[in-house]
């Protein structure tokens, strides 16, 4: 439905070039949600903008169903792309039905007068993200998240083949961000369009995304479902970085610390595997059983109104909070690196 | 780093049904429902004040022979036709249409600049127009007025020229730097611009006779009174136009209310509405000047109370309101000026200053209310 041909974005400033990526080829299906990722100055934004039909390209082409969206009048590119922007919309005294009713704007006349049809779409807009309540109210009262949800029942009732949201979840608390990305799973399955956005949330694009857009900072882009991203090598190779490492096993970021030394971890569970974190979180290994063993040893309670215990090195130590663990266990392995 | 949890997509839904009628009662609110009450009052404050227009002044004529001289009906006393053919009737009509410009093209300018202290005073586009009509009275005086006073039409279209020329090139400053300045700085350029001009214009008025001075001074307090039959030919197509065009861009106008960038994903092409905006509120605001002076205040606080009244930034509802507002506006202040008091002391302006400094300063204090406005 979207294809984009050997495209290079960038800027053209009097005549100069700014070149930011070149060579992306890429196809986007109906009904496909992609994460468009990537680190900080990669080219995120200008991309999207490209793509939105917002900002030229240095060369190449954008189609929407075999159209160029860069040679179409700006309403025709509206039927066909809509966008929600990152930036917080003072839409004055407006409702949230009024500011959804603003996406019909290319389908209606020069008074916008809504037509019955009109009113269906916005309604069923505004139902399909679950903002009926927030319909009457004015947009100055909502709040960043209810705000989020109105500006994409707006680009909803666009009716657009292909929706276009940037940094969506960038205000928002994870339960939120969590909510908004189911959302748009679903939007993008039951409406059958096709829906882009560009996250910081790695872990969140690894898991809701049908494909990943992988744009790496001078590299070229790469696309593909996030598993074989994973598998390939290419995440670890786009966000490489000094201190922070992607864990392939766990598919998120580790800090990268010092090793200090390593412990004999006792017990299963979930206490188990928080009890992992924090012992990671200091630098310090679990034992997997090969070689000689350590000689500190953590016992892991059976649940958390148990104790932990610390022995080794001829003192043992109870402690009930992990906090507390974790000062023992800095002190005992001299750890500097906090 | 936290780790999310992402559970399954639930399971399609069922569109909504069809034929659910739109919108949902839901939706509607009182104010709402309250609003053709609210431009029924309106309209008939227009109608009421411009009848007290007419009825009031230092002669009284009763409200009944008004009504029926409106209609093409015979007055009682002669004199009374010729009151209100000559003096009254010109006076309000103007107010009439005026007023409905300068708040026509207030709103336009505050929603096309997100400013909810825009107008075509505070951007300084008032005071072109009166460097623009001073520079042509000074011409005048030099090349020798008697060939324009002696064609008045000509010598109006002059002047109207005029003001034409000095609004458009503040217009053109304002909004070739408007994109790069925040909302504060536009104001404080314009209010400069509009300083400056008086400058210049106190400059150019050196070089007019005494009398031509007086003339200027004297137009130059701004008031509906000093326009007749003559000069309506250039007035009210000029004015129509410019409430016409105004009514034509409501749709864009409120695209606009999301910002330009969204604006034009909306599929607005927005070089174009600006040129419209920027152009309608020159057309509205610089031939009510030419013949009015400066009128203040009114396109700046006049969308506030068209707001105030029916709690709404949309423009298909908010820019009738505005006009009619507008008029309510410009005729209560010019009946106030010209209520039969022993000494005339109250100028049209000082009216406009007394009702519009504290919208105005209730609008700067209440901050929510400033965001919320900031269109």
């Amino acid at each position: 439905m979207l294809s984009i041909e050997s495209l290079s974005i960038g800027y053209r400033n009097r005549g100069r070039e700014t070149l930011v990526s070149s060579g992306i080829d890429l196809e986007l299906r109906e009904g496909e949600l992609v994460c468009l990722l990537g680190p900080n100055g990669a080219g995120k934004s200008t991309l999207m903008r490209t793509v939105a039909g917002m900002q030229d390209p240095l060369a190449g082409r954008v189609l929407v169903d075999g159209e160029n969206i860069h040679d179409m009048p700006a309403r025709e590119r509206a039927k066909r792309l809509s966008v929600v922007l990152t930036e917080r919309v003072e839409a004055g005294l407006l409702t949230a039905y009024a500011l959804v009713g603003l996406g019909r704007y290319p389908h209606t006349n020069w008074s916008g007068k809504l037509s019955e049809r009109d009113h269906q779409i916005i309604v069923d807009s505004i139902e399909r993200v679950g903002a009926e309540d927030l319909a009457h109210r004015y947009v100055t009262d909502l709040s960043d998240g209810e705000r989020q949800r109105v500006m994409m029942a707006r680009a909803l009732a666009q009716e657009p083949r292909m929706m276009i949201l940037d940094e969506i979840t960038a205000f928002l608390d994870l339960p939120r961000r969590v909510d908004v990305m189911r959302l748009l799973r679903r939007l993008a399955r039951e409406t059958g369009r096709a829906i882009l956005i560009s996250t910081h949330d790695l872990e969140l694009a690894l898991r809701a995304a049908d494909r990943v857009w992988l744009l790496p900072k001078g590299g070229s882009l790469q696309a593909g479902a996030p598993e074989d991203l994973v598998l390939s090598g290419a995440f670890e190779a786009a966000f490489h970085s000094e201190g922070v490492d992607f864990d392939p096993t766990r598919g998120a970021f580790q800090v990268h610390r010092h090793f200090v030394g390593e412990v004999e971890l006792v017990g299963d569970g979930l206490l188990r595997y928080w009890t992992e974190r924090t012992l990671e979180r200091e630098g310090v290994h679990v034992w997997t059983g090969e070689g000689a063993s350590p000689d500190v040893s953590v016992s892991v309670p059976l649940d958390t109104t148990g104790q932990w215990a610390v022995s080794g090195r001829g003192e043992s130590t109870r402690f009930g909070l992990l906090y507390d663990l974790a000062q023992d266990i800095r002190t005992r392995f001299h750890a500097t690196d906090l | 780093m936290e780790s999310a949890t992402m559970p399954p997509p639930s399971p399609a839904r069922s569109p909504v049904p069809p034929g659910s009628s739109p919108p949902p009662d839901s939706v509607r609110d009182l104010r709402t429902t309250l609003r053709p009450i609210a431009f029924l009052a309106l309209l008939g404050g227009v109608a009421a004040v411009f009848v007290l227009e007419l009825t009031i002044g230092s002669v009284r004529i009763p409200p009944g022979q008004v009504v029926r001289y409106l209609f093409g009906g015979e007055v009682e006393v002669a004199a009374w036709g010729t009151i209100l053919r000559e003096l009254r009737l010109p006076r309000a009509i103007t107010a009439l249409l005026g007023g409905a410009a300068l708040g026509a093209a207030g709103l336009q300018l505050q929603t096309l600049f997100r400013n909810p202290l825009a107008g075509p005073w505070a951007l300084g586009l008032t005071a072109g127009a009166q460097l623009g009509v001073a520079m042509v009275v000074a011409t005048g005086a030099v090349v020798g007025s008697d060939l324009l006073t002696q064609f008045t039409f000509f010598s109006d279209l002059g002047i109207v020229t005029g003001a034409f020329l000095g609004a458009g090139g503040v217009m053109a400053v304002i909004a070739s730097v408007s994109r790069r300045v925040s909302t504060i700085t536009l104001l404080v350029l314009g209010l400069m611009l509009g300083f400056f001009a008086q400058g210049l214009v106190s400059v150019v008025l050196h070089f007019t006779t005494e009398t031509q001075g007086r003339v200027f001074a004297s137009w130059n307090d701004g008031s509906f009174a000093g326009v007749h039959w003559e000069q309506f030919p250039v007035l009210v197509p000029l004015v129509l136009v410019g409430l016409g065009l105004a009514l034509s861009i409501v749709k864009p106008l409120n695209a606009l209310l999301l910002g330009e960038r969204y604006a034009a994903t909306l599929g607005l092409s927005v070089q174009r509405a600006r040129l419209l905006a920027l152009a309608g509120a020159v057309i509205l605001a610089a031939p009510v000047t030419a013949y009015c002076g400066p009128v203040l205040f009114v396109g700046m606080i006049v969308p506030h109370m068209a707001r105030g009244l029916l709690n709404t930034s949309d423009h298909r509802i908010l820019m009738p309101a505005a006009m009619l507002m507008g008029s309510l506006l410009g005729l209560s202040a010019d009946l106030v000026v010209h209520l039969p008091w022993e000494r005339h002391f109250l100028h049209l302006n000082a009216v406009n200053a007394l009702i519009g400094a504290p919208v105005v300063i209730a609008v700067v204090l209440r901050n929510r209310q400033m965001r919320s406005m900031a269109v």
